[in-house]
């Protein structure tokens, strides 16, 4: 049987992350229970949010630098204005999915490169929530908080947020006719444009459901930790591309995958905790995501090289 | 006439008369009294993010999607090897130097290995490989905070007619790179490489060559940064290089240099590396918190970008 | 005054021109569709063929002339011609290739949406394929980068045909048999008669003139932006085709110096792509490559030249240069000056211990100014401040200033004036006769005959050789379409 390529894409991930998942629970036999599990992925929900909205941005052949100081923001905002205000609160979180939608706009019109206009968003982000917050607090709505700590039956939320996410932005991207158009720009932007659509349009679209996305990871973040400060989610901008890549997707030519994204997400949190079962030191927590990183990247190549030289036969 | 025309032709020289305004209006507020202290400062701060800055310069000069993202990883770990190494004797401050180039050597090599060989785009490459150079350097770094030779933390903090000696390094090591990219054949296949790799390698320049002493360089740059800033602020800390990494792509973007490649300039380097620490200062004055500052910088890459248009640039 | 013609016209242009910058491509062109006919178009490089279609499909608004739609007058664009039901198959493909097939149709067809789009547009492109090519063996599920090239080109015309809403009034294919096997192709055939017969109509263009005698009603023949034939299909027979495509202008005899080969070839590469033919250059030739353009022509001076330069080593003698001609794409460097763009392949030469010395930089520089005539007061203007044919002259004053033995010209002077061309001409001869090789693409017949030795490539491989006298226009052209060499 042929495999196809997206089939192919998917492989690696689960597998990467079936692999630390048994190893894991053989280290360790209690992360085998509802508690167990809800500790291991509790921080999952919100990197795989933050991802999921990064990798709508790659799915356009861009690239988002300030994903990290933009959860930062919206988590300052849910632990201040939308816990104290709602209304206020919903409307500054919609300015700033408006906001994103406008960056995408500005970047295709002016053709300037994402990575540097992001890069520049990123400054003001982190001033806002500095503004906001200057020193850690805040008090996240009860809702938020009722949300994410809640026990559901059989299954921790994490597992179930987890599987919500990937199902629901699946039917957005994947099956959904709009989600067609969006990768469509991603591979093909010509042709997209030929057929009759506005790509513009599009583009600012794709940058707008990452905002929502990110206004998400925001909220849940909030939910989990109670409070918020201006750096709570810096590292989230390098954690969500990891992610992404690590689910299969590609930089360019509109390749990505939702589920493969939600499983990256999960396979870098669970990557923290395998490490500290392994008992390796925390000092070489981040260098081992890292290599974990090349590891996934150096597979892939291999399986696509194998797969070439299958196919030229 | 012309001569001014030709001036204000340069992208450079906006970024000299926006320092030049900043300063003023600093200087004006405090009455006349911070001028001497203020521009030293701004030298000592600014030759740190000069010399960084031109490393990521000459990476970012090959062309769209080249960038650096180990530099504060390699900064960190340069500086604390190198003053592991030297362990406060003075007799090895050179051989803590060579250390340190031989770090940045090595993470070059790697983070070019990794684009070529995996064939993945630099910013991955080069931010997967900062994982684990910021890991050993947490690592390497247990224990003690360790003081820089007596000499070396001397010369790093003291000035030469007034003008701090780091500052005079930085400039040196400008000039140099003002040469390579000026005068060099090296410079030519860069700029070259940056404006059309594709025709590049139909002039016959070896692309992937010039590619590998870009990073290779551009890595090594950081390191002397890092050996330096360790030297300066009395020991290395795990987090010395953090804000170089976006202030080594602000700066660039701001001083001029074209984003989408084929187009750069020292110069610029400087007039932007001393506007954003008088910008910080300035506003500092003004009792501003961090948060305006923030927003400020922000905008100000976005206008630069705005300004300079990716349009023509990118045909 | 046949039948066709008191048929409804779907597309009618008339009188179109088109120049881009110096060059017509379209000089007073018609050319005019009815319901319920196909009409094959040929004509060799540059005949205006892309132009027209371009023109058609709306994608190019004319400078003179009128299209009208369905007999209306009045509105062009892309959008009207997608509204009046014109439909192209593009000879580059055109598909996302990250997306599956149905994908793609939702692409291709904006009212494809709504609930149980992905069903409907299944049914909608495998009915079409399984009607076009019955017996196709293509997952619509799957991805287009997983389809081989024959299979994306099989979807994309299955996409063009299909209807969603309404049906495709004209359906343009350029080169649709391309990567089709003979089978495949005969299917596509068979399929456009019955569209045909159905009502529709067909604007079919091929390098294999057997499909096109065989499948159309009419041919139009262009030539140098100009319709020079439009009669039924069965006036015509290969050996006419040929003769119609070519020059109506007698051949003038061109002086070729005859030339000692030396024993040793300066330059080989094998035989590739199933073809008989490899190919050999000896020193001081001028060797011609030939044939319709995208036939591979273009692939086989970058692998010569790709596989003699190092990516990582600066090379001490350069071996080949390189003339390109896509100057946007892979010549220029549009921030540089003329000067630098001139010296860029000769650094070694202008330099010592890596310094590039200004003087010998300039001193290069104005020797080439006055030698090719490069027009401008200044050689550091910016190089975008030349015409097309200036900057053409220094990127082949580039390669020229090199010392390399072997010049690669790919297709430079599309696009270039007449006096320019003479120019170079000149230049090329007596470096040639210096010892000097070149190995040209042109797809300019004139320039062909320049040529002491030429190759006719087709579908990737070298169709023939043609030495000396055998370099005729007809000889080329019969090599250059499938089923002409009869003639």
């Amino acid at each position: 049987m042929r495999l196809s390529s997206g089939t192919i894409r998917m492989i690696i991930p689960a597998a990467s992350l079936a692999v630390l998942l048994v190893a894991v629970f053989y280290m360790q036999p209690r992360a085998m229970s509802y508690t167990g599990l809800n500790l291991l992925f509790n921080l999952a929900v919100p990197i795989a949010l933050a991802t999921i909205a990064q990798m709508l941005i790659m799915a356009v052949n861009d690239l988002d630098l300030s994903m990290g100081t933009f959860v930062s923001f919206t988590a300052c905002v849910t632990a201040t204005f939308l816990q104290s205000s709602p209304a206020l609160g919903v409307l500054i979180l919609l300015g700033a999915v408006a906001a994103y939608a406008l960056m995408g706009i500005v970047i295709y019109v002016r053709q300037l490169p994402s990575i540097v206009v992001t890069l520049g968003m990123s400054f003001v982000w982190g001033g806002l929530a500095v503004l906001m917050l200057p020193s850690p607090g805040g008090e996240a709505p009860g809702w938020a908080r009722w949300l994410m700590t809640s026990k559901p039956p059989y299954v921790p939320m994490a597992i179930v947020a987890s599987i919500v996410i990937a199902v629901l932005t699946h039917l957005l991207v994947m099956r959904s006719s709009f989600g067609v158009l969006i990768r469509g720009v991603g591979g093909n932007a010509r042709s997209v444009e030929r057929a009759g659509w506005s790509v513009v349009g599009v583009r600012a679209a794709a940058y707008g459901l990452a905002g929502f996305f990110g206004v998400l990871s925001g909220i849940a973040l909030v939910g989990l930790t109670t409070a918020a400060d201006a750096n709570i989610a810096l590292r989230y901008t390098l954690l969500s591309i990891a992610g992404v890549i690590l689910g299969g997707g590609e930089f360019v030519g509109g390749r990505i995958s939702p589920i493969g994204a939600v499983i990256g997400a999960l396979t870098l949190t669970l990557a923290g905790s395998f490490l500290s079962f392994m008992r390796i030191s925390p000092d070489w927590q981040i260098g081992a995501q890292g290599a974990i990183l090349i590891v996934v990247l150096a597979l892939r190549l291999l399986l696509n090289r194998l797969e070439k030289r299958e196919n030229n036969r | 006439m012309t001569a001014t025309r030709a001036l204000f032709g340069k992208a450079w020289i906006w970024s000299f008369a926006a320092t030049a305004l900043v300063w003023i209006v600093t200087v004006l507020f405090t009455g006349g009294a911070s001028s001497v202290g203020l521009s030293q400062a701004a030298l000592t701060f600014a030759a740190f993010s000069v010399i960084v800055g031109i490393g990521q310069m000459f990476v970012i000069t090959l062309g769209p999607g080249n960038i650096d993202l180990s530099v504060p990883a390699n900064m960190t770990l340069s500086g604390t090897l190198a003053l592991k190494l030297m362990d406060v004797q003075d007799g090895m401050i050179l051989a803590g130097l060579l250390v340190s180039i031989l770090i940045g050597i090595a993470i070059g090599v790697c983070n070019f290995a990794l684009i070529k060989l995996l064939r993945i785009p630099p910013i991955i490459a080069t931010l997967s490989m900062s994982f684990i150079v910021q890991s050993t350097a947490i690592w390497a770094n247990r224990g003690l905070r360790i003081k820089p030779p007596e000499t070396l933390a001397s010369f790093s903090t003291a000035y030469t007619f007034g003008i701090p000696n780091v500052a005079l390094v930085a400039l040196l090591l400008s000039f140099v790179a003002w040469v390579l990219l000026e005068k060099t054949i090296y410079g030519r296949w860069i700029a070259a490489i940056g404006q059309s790799p594709f025709a590049a390698r139909m002039a016959g320049i070896p692309v992937d060559g010039t590619r590998f002493v870009t990073y290779v360089l551009c890595a090594v740059l950081a390191a002397i940064c890092g050996y330096l800033l360790a030297s300066f602020s009395g020991g290395a800390a795990l987090n010395m290089g953090a804000e170089y990494l976006l202030m080594s792509i602000a700066v660039v973007v701001i001083g001029g240099t074209a984003v989408a490649g084929g187009n750069s300039n020292v110069p610029g380097i400087w007039g932007a590396s001393l506007f954003m620490f008088l910008v910080v200062s300035m506003l500092n004055t003004y009792g501003f918190g961090a948060g305006i500052r923030l927003i400020l910088t922000g905008f100000i890459i976005i206008a630069v970008i705005l300004a300079a248009g990716g349009k023509q640039a990118t045909r | 005054m046949n039948e066709a013609v008191m048929r409804e016209e779907v597309v009618a242009a008339r009188g179109i021109k088109v120049a881009f910058g110096a060059v017509k491509a379209l000089d007073g062109a018609d050319l005019v569709l009815r319901a319920g006919e196909c009409v094959g178009l040929v004509g060799h490089n540059g005949a205006g063929k892309s132009t027209i279609v371009n023109v058609i499909n709306g994608g190019l608004s004319p400078q003179e002339g009128t299209v009208s739609y369905g007999g209306a007058a009045g509105y062009h664009g892309i959008a009207a011609a997608r509204a009046s039901g014109v439909r192209c198959v593009f000879q580059e493909l055109s598909l996302c290739p990250n997306l599956t097939v149905t994908e793609n149709v939702r692409v291709m067809h904006g009212d494809l949406k709504g609930f149980g789009w992905r069903r409907r547009g299944l049914s909608l492109v495998s009915g079409q394929l399984d009607e076009i090519f019955p017996g196709h063996r293509i997952d619509c599920d799957s991805t287009v980068e997983d389809l081989s090239i024959a299979e994306r080109q099989m979807v994309e015309i299955a996409i063009s045909f299909a209807a969603c809403t309404e049906r495709p009034r004209l359906v343009i294919l350029d080169e649709p048999t391309s990567s089709l096997d003979a089978g495949l192709a005969a299917q596509l055939m068979t399929y456009v008669r019955r569209f045909v017969a159905a009502g529709g109509s067909v604007l079919l263009i091929s390098h294999i003139l057997g499909e096109i005698l065989s499948t159309c009603d009419r041919i139009v023949v262009m030539k140098d932006g100009k319709v020079v034939a439009d009669r039924p299909a069965t006036d015509f027979d290969t050996r006419r085709l040929v003769e119609t495509m070519g020059s109506v202008v007698r051949e003038h005899g061109f002086q070729r110096t005859a030339k000692e080969k030396a024993r040793e070839p300066i330059l080989s590469m094998e035989a590739r792509h199933g073809s008989q033919l490899g190919l050999q250059a000896f020193s001081g030739e001028i060797i011609g490559l030939a044939g319709l353009g995208g036939h591979g022509q273009t692939e086989a001076l970058l692998d010569l030249y790709l596989s003699a330069n190092s990516n990582w080593w600066p090379a001490r003698e350069p071996k080949m240069a390189f003339v390109a001609g896509d100057r946007a794409l892979n010549g220029t460097f549009s921030l540089w000056s003329i000067r630098r763009n001139l010296s860029i392949s000769s650094l070694k030469a202008l330099s010592s211990r890596s310094m590039v010395d200004p003087a010998l930089e300039d001193g290069l520089s104005d020797t080439w100014k006055k030698r090719i005539e490069i027009r401008t007061p200044d050689m550091h203007n910016p190089i975008l401040s030349l015409s097309g044919g200036n900057q053409q002259k220094v990127l082949f004053a580039r390669a020229l200033a090199t010392t390399a033995r072997i010049v690669l010209m790919d297709d430079p002077m599309r696009g270039v004036d007449v006096g320019t061309k003479q120019e170079v001409y000149e230049i090329l001869r007596a470096e040639a006769a210096a010892g000097r090789t070149f190995i040209w693409y042109s797809t300019e017949m004139d320039e062909i005959r320049l040529c002491d030795r030429v190759y006719v490539f087709r579908d990737g491989a070298i169709a023939a050789e043609l030495v000396g006298d055998q370099i005729t226009e007809a000889n080329v052209l019969a090599a250059s379409f499938a089923g002409g060499e009869a003639a």
